[in-house]
């Protein structure tokens, strides 16, 4: 009998690693969930509710996919892990024994404790279970209110809008989401709110969710009473941790893992967004709630079961998200306040919402990072600058050759240097020519 | 639970009607009347009145309705769109398949049931001077509505996609070509009394300019018909293969043909209802390159049998070409092509059997400078690509894998670049090493991982176990 690999939860982490798991080994693997049958995208959740897709366009493999890479799904609720007899107890069928297990249990909502928290028509926006509930709901929602202004707030703003449900916004911070996005950015993102009609509430928080059974509105801590039929909470998420925490598997906020992605148990490892790293690592943060990180967990955990130890290291940062028609792409480091010692080169579209950011050292120009809102940039371009440490004029003279953007879109290359060299006439930089149309045609 | 539950949608969840879009639509559908009239032979008495109200009606209709994209923030905006009753497959949907399929059929075979419909290009053909029987007429009038259709719902591109310019170009592209290729230009030239010659189609999809029959029609008129034939030569044997191999097969299918142009204008709210399927793929390349050959072994045995005046053939090659003109050109291409598309999408003859499509695709896959590049590590597997792919090409299972995207159906329309919410996807010519991969430092395999000595690998380099051992059930 071949090892048996048990994997608790079938999102991309657990997937991931069941993918690379089956290229690298002949072992038994076993997929288990009770969300749903097969493994679905997460973030296109949204999309299911807007009515750009149906459930069967979210799940990137067919069904018949699983069954011929030789992975089994049991789709139930595991109860209780026997990590002494290595089994695994579910709410309906009979126990499972594992020779390896790897626990890709995810994340879910976060609730602070707010009165009225229980009430119906509060929710929070994560799971599949959390989306029919909405949908349930939303024919009857005259008004609504979500609290949090992260990448899930803004989402559920966006999914309520299109079913023509006014939404109240009600977000902690001076500006939309300014602990990532620094202030043009979040200020470009605030008037793309409103420009959807979204009642964006900045520096508010919650007091008190009003109702009795169900909900009937939210106080604010100005004291003003907001009525609502449904109030989406969106003020984070956190490791879920609740199947492990009665075992002797270590916990704090997530599953405490090494940089093998081992927790303390042997043959227990844990991935994606409910594991915790001990320690800080290569450009780790301890918690990533990260598709792009799941995702490496998964590749990297599946080597290191596969007999090729890997320390998981997640590489030179990135990250994107879509803030109603803005989107947002960023490589390394690009943070909401600019750090001591480093300077920043900011261009900004004066007619659409369109921005490019770079940051760089003051002392030596070497560049730590891009942002950009509605332009596209070439990912292992901007990495391979990034990792050769290369400085601003490099960048600024090659920028053409991160441009992802598509064929015939405006070029911002030429504004952005004009404007630098306006600002820094001692050291100007040229814009590489663009090749000749011969050249491009038989490069 | 086991999906997205949509039986929960208590109610319709797409929106009423704002006021505008309301006038828009009674415009349209007062269009529509006015259509159904002609039908019962009302346009008799005056037929230019009675085509200018009707067109006139149903494009400021249509107009006005159209406003809505512009009304709303610039960006990609499918709301909605599976729920929909005409753009997913309800009542609605199933009602236009069967108008348009069965309108098909009246023009192909009973065109006297829909004289009266057809009287509405009456002022056409009277000025160009075309056959004045209903068999004639009917084609003016088929092209007439056709490029009705491309022209209007091309505005509708124009608007719902105004943040995006290469899907501008392409529209324009594509109604420039149906207006003055496909309808202004073919006309003008039967009111010189020169031949019907459709400058942007050519063999194998205009199969007959490269058949026997056809060669000799055109060049038994005059000069400018040697010229016609040598022209359908060129471009099928040199300029497609070169204008291919710089710009993929894009450059035709989704910029210049007329088919093309319906599917981008008129059929792009059915584009998501392509079938994604392995099977589906599987069915497509039978059928396309089965096409393929019956056409070019009927044109074979056409020259043979013309070269040996029937000696050898004898009837045969005209059974095939009949058939062909009867099964592909008319069945195919119009009554499915068309027909099917609130049912199976807006690309099903250019998929499933365009012989064209099938030649161009094969110097694509092979002989082309275009790909469409996947942004590294950046997809989140959401499937918008996919599901707005017209061709039914899965661009997720490559985009989530960091793999570029080279198959020889891409008709680079564009759109799945456009819909993605994370900037993943880029249509572009270049180079053609490392054509398919993409740049290994993202790829699929490339593994951002620290590593001990017995998994020595550098940073940025794929294993070589991995590149070994094949990647799981890898469709490409
Ligand atoms: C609305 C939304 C939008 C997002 N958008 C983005 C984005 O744009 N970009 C990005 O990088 N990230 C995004 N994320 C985060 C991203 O989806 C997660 O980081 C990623 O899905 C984590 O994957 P995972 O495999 O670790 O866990 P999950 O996908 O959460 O999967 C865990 C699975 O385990 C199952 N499970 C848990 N406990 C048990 C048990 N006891 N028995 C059986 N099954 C169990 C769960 O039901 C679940 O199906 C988004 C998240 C949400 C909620
Ligand atoms: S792959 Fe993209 S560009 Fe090609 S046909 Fe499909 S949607 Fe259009
Ligand atoms: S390429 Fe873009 S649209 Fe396609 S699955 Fe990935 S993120 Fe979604």
């Amino acid at each position: 009998m071949s090892k048996h690999v048990v994997i608790i939860g079938n999102g991309v982490a657990g997937v991931t690693a069941a993918r690379f798991i089956r290229k690298l080994s002949d072992f038994r693997i076993t997929i288990i969930s009770e969300e749903s049958a097969h493994f679905f995208s997460r973030p296109a959740l949204m999309y299911l509710f807007m009515g750009h897709m149906t459930w069967k366009d979210v799940k990137p493999y067919e069904d018949g996919f699983w069954e011929k890479n030789r992975i089994d799904l049991v789709h139930d609720r595991v109860e209780k892990i026997d990590t002494q007899a290595k089994k695994l107890h579910f709410r309906q069928q009979q126990p499972l024994s594992y020779d390896v297990l790897i626990l890709a249990t995810g994340a879910q909502s976060r609730f602070i404790g707010w009165e009225g928290e229980q009430l119906e028509g509060v929710q929070g926006m994560v799971s599949l279970e959390d989306l029919n509930q909405l949908e349930q709901q939303a024919a009857h929602i005259k008004r609504a209110v979500v609290i949090g202004g992260g990448l899930i707030g803004i989402e559920l703003a966006e999914m309520l809008h299109t079913r023509q449900i006014p939404v109240t916004f009600l977000v902690r911070e001076a500006s939309f989401f300014d602990i990532v996005l620094p202030p043009e950015e979040s200020e470009i993102v605030n008037d793309a709110i409103r420009a959807h009609h979204i009642d964006l509430r900045l520096q508010t928080e919650t007091d008190v969710i009003l109702g009795s059974d169900t909900v009937e509105g939210v106080r604010t801590n100005t004291g003003e009473e907001i009525p609502c039929d449904f109030v989406g909470i969106t003020i984070g998420v956190t490791p879920n941790i609740n199947l492990v925490k009665d075992s002797p598997i270590e916990t704090n906020r997530g599953v405490l893992v090494d940089a093998l992605l081992q927790t303390n148990v042997p043959d227990v490892y844990a991935i994606g967004d409910c594991n915790e790293f001990r320690e800080d690592g290569i450009g780790h943060r301890r918690v990533d709630l990260l598709w792009y990180t799941a995702r490496e967990h998964g590749k990297a955990v599946a080597k290191t079961i596969c007999g090729h130890p890997t320390r998981y290291d997640r590489g030179v940062f990135f990250n994107s998200a879509k803030f109603f028609n803005v989107e947002w792409q960023t490589y390394g480091q690009v943070p909401a306040k600019l750090p001591d010692g480093v300077a920043t080169l900011v261009w900004q579209d004066k007619t659409v919402p369109r921005l490019i950011r770079m940051n760089y050292n003051k002392a030596d120009h070497i560049v730590l990072g891009f942002n950009t809102l509605n332009i596209r940039l070439r990912h292992d371009v901007c990495e391979q600058w990034l990792l050769e440490e290369r400085p601003l004029d490099y960048v600024l003279k090659h920028l053409r050759a991160a441009n992802f953007d598509p064929e015939f879109f405006r070029s911002y290359e030429e504004a952005l240097l004009y404007q630098f060299n306006q600002q820094n006439p001692e050291r100007p930089v040229q814009l590489k020519p663009r090749p000749s149309l011969l050249q491009r045609l038989f490069s | 639970m086991s999906g997205y539950d949509v039986s929960l949608q208590l109610t319709s969840p797409t929106h009423g009607f704002t006021g505008k879009e309301r006038v828009g639509l009674g415009l349209v559908g007062l269009g529509v009347l006015s259509l159904v009239a002609a039908f019962f032979g009302a346009a008799s008495v005056n037929p230019l009145a009675f085509s200018l109200v009707s067109f006139g009606l149903l494009g400021v209709g249509a107009w006005v309705y159209f406003q809505r994209y512009r009304e709303r923030p610039a960006g990609i905006d499918n709301d909605g769109l599976v729920f929909s009753s005409s753009t997913a497959r309800g009542a609605l949907g199933w009602v236009l398949g069967v108008v348009l399929t069965g309108g098909y059929i009246l023009l192909y075979w009973w065109p006297e049931t829909i004289a009266g419909l057809i009287q509405l290009a009456n002022p056409i053909v009277a000025w160009i001077g075309y056959g004045e029987d209903v068999y004639s007429k009917r084609w003016v009038f088929y092209g007439m509505v056709y490029t009705f259709a491309v022209v209007v719902m091309g505005i509708r591109m124009l608007y719902k996609y105004r943040h995006n310019r290469y899907q501008i170009l392409r529209t324009i592209s594509v109604v420039f070509f149906q207006l003055g290729f496909g309808f202004i230009l073919p006309y003008l030239l039967v009111m010189f009394n020169k031949p019907e010659f459709y400058f942007h189609y050519f063999w194998p999809l205009k199969y007959d300019y490269l058949w026997p029959s056809g060669v000799n029609w055109l060049s038994n008129s005059a000069a400018i018909g040697v010229f016609m034939v040598f022209w359908g030569g060129v471009m099928t044997v040199i300029a497609t293969p070169i204008l291919t191999y710089f710009y993929g097969k894009r450059w035709y299918c989704s910029w210049v043909c007329g088919c093309g142009g319906l599917a981008e204008t008129a059929g792009d709210p059915f584009r998501h209802l392509s079938d994604k399927s392995l099977n589906a793929w599987k069915i497509e390349r039978w059928m396309i390159y089965s096409v393929l050959v019956f056409v070019v072994v009927t044109t074979g045995m056409l020259w043979v049998n013309s070269a040996t005046q029937g000696a050898v053939l004898g009837g045969l090659s005209q059974k095939f070409a009949q058939w062909y003109g009867f099964g592909i050109g008319l069945v195919f291409a119009g009554v499915v092509g068309v027909g099917f598309y609130p049912i199976m999408g807006s690309r099903v003859w250019c998929r499933f059997g365009c012989p064209m499509a099938a030649i161009l695709g094969i110097q694509q896959k092979f002989f082309s400078r275009f790909r469409i590049t996947t942004n590294g590590g950046q997809c989140i597997s959401c499937g918008n690509c996919s599901t707005y792919c017209e061709m039914g090409i899965d661009v997720r299972w490559y985009a989530q894998r960091g793999q570029n995207i080279v198959r020889a159906s891409c008709v680079g329309c564009g759109v799945c670049s456009a819909v993605c919410p994370r900037g993943v996807l880029k249509l572009e010519n270049g180079s053609r090493t490392a054509r398919y991969n993409g740049p290994v430092l993202i790829h699929e395999d490339r593994v951002s991982v620290q590593t001990d000595a017995s998994w020595q690998m550098g940073r940025g380099t794929a294993p070589s176990v991995l590149e070994d051992i094949p990647i799981l059930t890898d469709n490409s």
